[in-house]
C-alpha cells in the first residue's frame, strides 16, 4: 500500500509533495527534525444503568499535530482543520522553537515495513449500532442473574477506530489503523434494602473483531465476574495493616509492574536524571527470577500497536532479565539525544499532544512454580487478585496500587476476603523481596489506561503468581 | 439552510433547530473553542513551546424519553449534519427513560453579573514574558539550596475558552473564560536518595499569579522538607492534611454527595440526608457564582444558573448536589451542577467546593499534637464512595511533641470516610483556592499508618 492508498490520501487529498511542503516549512527556522501525525478517530459510548439504555454517543475528531526537535527543544502545533494554509501555519509555528538558516531535507519517503497485528476486516464501529447495544443489555441480564443480592447494574460497551498517518523528516512515512473495543461491567450487591452495599468491576476488549464479545468473552463473563467480585465483599473483614507476605495472582496484578518499575524506566526521566532507576542499568533491581518485558507486538492486544505514535514499529523490550536492569523505554527524542536504539515506545492521546515515552503491555515471563504451592507456603499473608490503579513517584521510586479483592492466606489457606487496600513499596528493591514466581503468565482483559503528563493511553500488564516475602499493606486490622 | 459561522451561539442554536427537524422533541447543542499556549523550561533553557487552538460541537437529543447524542469537530455543514444525524440515530437504540428530559423551563437562566472569570490580560501576555517567568520559577528553585541538584522543569500555561449553548426551550448562552498558570517541579539529592516535589500558581487573570520567584522558592521548600524521609512503625495516629493533600478528601465527600452516585445508592451518605454526618463545626459549601474562580460559571452546561449551595452545615448533610436528571430521580430540584463533554449525557459537577474555615492557625493545629502525621501528599486510588473505605500510599512530615521532627514516606493511611469526618477535631484558617476546590488544613483525631 502507497500514500494514495492511505485514508488521508483518499479523503483529503493528502500526497507525499504535500508531506514534503508542511516538513519543509516546520523545519524553516533550522530544527533538527520534523514529523507530522494525521490523525482520524471516531468512537462511540453506549451504556447502560437501571436496566436502561441511557447513553447512546459517537463522534469524531481530526486534526494533524506538527513537531519540530532542536536539539533538546521542541516546538509543537496542532490543528483540527486539514486545510492546507493551517497546516502550513501549525508548521511555522511549531518551526519558531528553532533560530538558524532553514534546512533542506532529503525528498522522498520510505514506507515503513508493514505488517498487522490487528487484522480486523469490519472494526466494532462500523458494525450495527443495535448489535453493540445489546452486549451491554445481556450484561445487565447477567449480573442480575448472577445472586439476588445484585440490585445494581452498569455496563459500558466502548469502541473507537484511529487512522493514522506519520511522515518524518527523516523520510519515513507510516500509516496505521488502530481499532480498539472494551465492555466493562459495574455490579452492586447488598444483604437486604438495608445493607451496606459493595462493588464489583470487571471488563475487557482490545483490538478485536466485535465477534470478541459473542464468541471468546462474552457480556455473561465480565457481568458474572463483576457480580461475583461484589458478593464475596459482603464477608469481608479489615484488611491487615504494616509489613506482611503478599501473594500476586496472576493477570491483572501486573499492575505492580507497570508502577514498581515500568514508569520508571521511560527513558525521558532517565535522560534528564530524575528516575530513581537512573544509571542502573546493569544493576541488580529484582530477585533473579524476574525478567520482565514491555511488548507492543502482542495480536489483537489492547496496548500493541503496529506502529508506535512517532511512526516506528513496536517491539519487544526486555527491561529486566533475570532481576538485571536492562534497557530504557525510548521515544524518537531520547533516543536522539542519548544515541540509544529505538523500542518502539513513543505514543500520545492524540493530535494535540506530544509523545512521550511510553508502556504498551507490560509482563513478567512464567517461572517455574506450582501457583497453589505457593499459596500453602505461606504462614501468614495477604493473597491479592484483583486490583484498582496504581501510582509512582518516578523520584523518589515510591508507588502504590490498590487492590480490591484479596484474601488473607493463614497456613497456607485462604480463608477471608478481605477489604480493599493500598500497597505501597519502593521500585528499584520491592521486586528483590519475589522469592517464587509461577508458571501460570497470564495478562489482563484488556481494559488498562495509563496517564502521564495529562495524557491517557491504553495499555495492557500481565504477572504469574508471585511471592513477595515483604511488603507493606495499607489496611486498618 | 445559510450559517452564520461568525458567531458560534448561532451555530449551536441552528444545530438545535436542524436537531428537531429531523425528529427530535428536544435538543441542545454545545459548541467549546479553546486555545492553548504553553512553554516549559528545564535546566534554564527553554525544552518545549507548544501553541494551538481548536474548537468541536456537542448535541444532545431526546427522542420521547430516549436520548441520543454525537460531537463533531467539523463544524462544516456536512460535518454538522452528520452529528445531527448520528444524534438522532443514536437515540432510536436507548430505552424509554422516564426521567430523561431538557430541565424544567422554569429552572433555565444565567448570572448577568460579571463573574470575572475571563480577564483581557491572560491573552495580552507576551510569550517572551511567559518564558521569563517560567524561567525565573525554576532558577529559584535551582537557587535555593545545593542539594537542588535537578530539575523536572517549570512551567508557564495559558488557555483561553467559549462554550456556547443552546436548547429547544429556548435558552442560548455563552461565555468566556481564561486561566494561566506557572509550576517548578525542582529535584534534591541527598546521598542515594533523590525527591521531588512542586508548587504552583493559577489564576483567572496574570495580575493574580503568585511573582514566579515565590513559585520556585516554595517548591524548593517542599521538596527540601522532603529529604532524609523514613519508614514509621504501624500505629494509629492523629493525622494533618496540609491544604494541597486536604482538597482531595473534599473530592472524595464530592463523589458521594453526587445525585449521580446519590440515586444509584452508590455513596456511603446516599441514606443520610438531614443526618450528622460530620464533626460539629464542618460546613462544606458549594459555590458556583464567586467572582474569578475556576469553579464560576453563569450558568451550567445544561442551562440553569449556578448557585451556591450548602452541602453540610455545623456537620449535618444538607444538600446533595444535582442536575435536572438526578434531581428528578430523587423528586428534588436541581442545584446547577450539569456537566457535560461534548458526548454522552450531562454528569454532576462542583461549582467551587469548600470547606468553611475554623479559627486555627496551621501553626496551632501542628503544636496541639503530642505524635501524629502531617500528610503532604497523597498517591493512588485507594477510595472506595461506595463503603468510604479509604486506604491511600502517603509522604509527609512527622509531628513530635508539637513541632516538625522528621520526613516520612513510603506509608500508607487508612480509615473510612464515615468516621473520618467525624473525626475531624480541628480546621484551620487557611482557606485559599487554588482550583474549584478547597480546604483548610484538617486535623483527623485518628487513622492508620501501615509502615514496618
Amino acid at each position: 500500500m502507497g500514500i494514495s492508498d492511505s485514508y488521508f490520501a483518499r479523503h483529503f487529498g493528502i500526497g507525499e509533495r504535500d508531506l514534503e511542503r508542511y516538513l519543509s516549512e516546520a523545519l524553516s527556522c533550522g530544527g533538527d527534525y520534523a514529523d507530522l501525525y494525521f490523525e482520524y478517530f471516531a468512537s462511540t459510548v453506549l451504556s447502560i444503568d437501571e436496566g436502561i439504555v441511557k447513553t447512546a454517543s459517537q463522534g469524531v475528531t481530526l486534526g494533524v499535530g506538527v513537531r519540530v526537535l532542536a536539539g533538546e527543544k521542541t516546538g509543537y502545533a496542532y490543528s483540527d482543520d486539514l486545510s492546507p494554509e493551517r497546516i502550513l501555519k501549525a508548521a511555522r509555528t511549531a518551526a519558531c522553537i528553532a533560530s538558524g538558516p532553514s534546512k533542506v531535507e532529503k525528498t522522498g519517503f520510505t514506507e515503513s515495513a508493514r505488517r498487522n497485528l490487528y487484522p480486523v476486516l469490519t472494526a466494532p464501529i462500523d458494525t450495527a449500532l443495535a448489535a453493540r447495544a445489546e452486549l451491554i443489555k445481556r450484561a445487565d441480564r447477567a449480573a442480575r442473574a448472577y445472586d439476588p443480592r445484585v440490585f445494581q447494574v452498569q455496563a459500558t460497551y466502548a469502541d473507537n477506530l484511529r487512522h493514522v498517518l506519520v511522515a518524518t523528516s527523516e523520510g519515513t512515512l507510516s500509516f496505521d489503523r488502530q481499532p480498539l473495543a472494551r465492555l466493562s461491567v459495574m455490579a452492586l450487591a447488598r444483604e437486604s434494602a438495608e445493607g451496606t452495599p459493595e462493588q464489583g468491576y470487571a471488563g475487557g476488549g482490545g483490538r478485536h473483531e466485535l465477534n470478541y464479545f459473542l464468541e471468546e468473552k462474552t457480556p455473561e463473563y465480565f457481568a458474572r465476574e463483576a457480580a461475583r467480585q461484589a458478593i464475596v465483599q459482603l464477608d469481608a473483614v479489615d484488611a491487615p495493616a504494616g509489613e506482611t507476605t503478599v501473594v500476586l495472582g496472576s493477570g491483572w496484578p501486573g499492575v505492580l509492574l507497570h508502577e514498581a518499575v515500568g514508569h520508571g524506566l521511560e527513558a525521558d526521566f532517565n535522560r534528564k536524571g530524575t528516575s530513581a532507576f537512573t544509571g542502573r542499568i546493569g544493576q541488580q533491581v529484582a530477585s533473579p527470577l524476574c525478567t520482565v518485558v514491555d511488548d507492543g507486538t502482542i495480536a489483537n492486544r489492547r496496548g500493541s500497536l503496529n506502529v508506535d505514535d512517532e511512526g516506528e514499529p513496536t517491539q519487544s523490550n526486555v527491561l529486566i532479565e533475570n532481576g538485571i536492569l536492562r534497557g530504557y523505554l525510548q521515544d524518537k527524542l531520547s533516543s536522539r539525544l542519548t544515541g540509544a536504539k529505538a523500542t518502539g515506545s513513543g505514543r500520545r492521546e492524540n493530535y494535540q499532544n506530544i509523545p512521550l515515552p511510553r508502556m504498551t503491555n507490560t509482563f513478567m515471563l512464567a517461572g517455574e512454580s506450582d501457583p497453589e504451592e505457593i499459596i500453602r507456603g505461606v504462614p501468614k499473608g495477604l493473597y491479592c487478585v484483583n486490583f484498582g490503579g496504581g501510582q509512582v513517584d518516578i523520584t523518589s521510586g515510591n508507588f502504590v496500587f490498590s487492590a480490591s479483592e484479596s484474601y488473607l492466606i493463614e497456613d497456607g489457606r485462604l480463608t477471608r476476603p478481605v477489604r480493599g487496600a493500598t500497597l505501597i513499596g519502593n521500585g528499584p528493591e520491592a521486586l528483590k523481596w519475589i522469592s517464587m514466581v509461577g508458571n501460570d503468565l497470564k495478562l489482563d482483559e484488556g481494559i488498562g489506561i495509563c496517564g502521564k503528563e495529562g495524557q491517557s493511553i491504553p495499555v495492557g500488564v500481565g504477572i504469574p503468581t508471585v511471592r513477595i516475602d515483604k511488603m507493606t499493606v495499607g489496611g486498618v486490622a | 439552510m445559510a450559517f452564520d459561522t461568525t458567531s458560534y451561539e448561532q451555530l449551536s442554536a441552528d444545530v438545535v433547530r436542524m436537531a428537531l427537524d429531523r425528529g427530535a422533541t428536544g435538543a441542545e447543542c454545545t459548541v467549546a473553542e479553546g486555545e492553548e499556549f504553553s512553554a516549559s523550561v528545564r535546566m534554564r533553557e527553554i525544552e518545549q513551546l507548544k501553541q494551538a487552538g481548536s474548537r468541536a460541537a456537542g448535541l444532545r437529543v431526546l427522542v420521547g424519553g430516549c436520548t441520543g447524542s454525537a460531537y463533531t469537530s467539523d463544524l462544516s455543514l456536512d460535518g454538522l449534519r452528520r452529528m445531527v444525524a448520528s444524534a438522532v440515530d443514536n437515540a432510536r437504540i436507548t430505552t424509554e427513560d422516564p426521567h430523561a428530559g431538557l430541565p424544567d423551563p422554569a429552572d433555565l437562566g444565567r448570572h448577568e453579573l460579571n463573574l470575572g472569570i475571563y480577564n483581557d490580560d491572560v491573552a495580552a501576555l507576551d510569550p517572551e514574558l511567559k518564558i521569563r517567568w517560567a524561567k525565573e520559577a525554576e532558577a529559584a528553585a535551582l537557587d535555593a539550596d545545593a542539594r537542588i541538584t535537578n530539575s523536572e522543569g517549570a512551567g508557564f500555561d495559558s488557555n483561553l475558552g467559549a462554550r456556547y449553548f443552546s436548547n429547544s426551550l429556548g435558552f442560548t448562552g455563552s461565555y468566556r473564560t481564561s486561566s494561566c498558570s506557572m509550576s517548578a517541579v525542582p529535584v534534591a539529592r541527598q546521598g542515594e536518595t533523590m525527591e521531588r516535589d512542586y508548587w504552583y500558581t493559577v489564576a483567572r487573570s496574570a495580575s493574580r499569579l503568585e511573582p514566579a520567584a515565590e513559585v520556585g522558592r516554595r517548591a524548593a521548600e517542599r521538596v527540601l522538607r522532603r529529604l532524609g524521609a523514613r519508614k514509621v512503625p504501624t500505629q494509629k495516629a492523629p493525622i494533618v492534611f496540609e491544604p494541597r493533600t486536604a482538597r482531595s478528601l473534599l473530592g472524595h465527600i464530592f463523589e458521594a454527595v453526587d445525585g449521580d452516585s446519590v440515586y444509584r445508592q452508590a455513596s456511603f451518605l446516599a441514606a443520610s440526608l438531614g443526618e450528622r454526618v460530620a464533626a460539629e463545626g464542618v460546613t462544606l459549601i458549594d459555590d458556583g457564582t464567586l467572582p474569578g474562580l475556576f469553579g464560576t460559571s453563569p450558568f451550567d452546561d445544561e442551562g440553569v444558573p449556578t448557585r451556591r449551595t450548602l452541602v453540610i452545615e455545623n456537620g449535618v448533610l444538607k444538600s446533595f448536589l444535582h442536575n435536572s436528571y438526578t434531581a428528578r430521580k430523587l423528586g428534588m430540584r436541581t442545584t446547577g451542577n450539569a456537566s457535560r463533554g461534548l458526548s454522552g449525557n450531562a454528569s454532576v459537577d462542583h461549582g467551587n467546593l469548600f470547606l468553611e474555615p475554623g479559627g486555627k492557625t496551621p501553626g496551632d493545629i501542628i503544636q496541639s499534637i503530642r505524635a501524629g502525621l502531617l500528610v503532604t501528599e497523597l498517591l493512588g486510588q485507594g477510595v472506595n464512595t461506595v463503603t468510604g473505605d479509604y486506604s491511600r500510599g502517603a509522604a509527609g512530615v512527622w509531628i513530635e511533641n508539637g513541632e516538625i521532627a522528621y520526613p516520612v514516606s513510603e506509608i500508607t493511611i487508612a480509615g473510612n470516610l464515615k468516621q473520618m469526618l467525624r473525626d475531624i477535631e480541628a480546621i484551620g484558617n487557611d482557606l485559599e483556592f487554588r482550583g474549584s476546590v478547597a480546604s483548610p488544613t484538617l486535623l483527623i483525631r485518628e487513622m492508620t499508618i501501615s509502615g514496618n
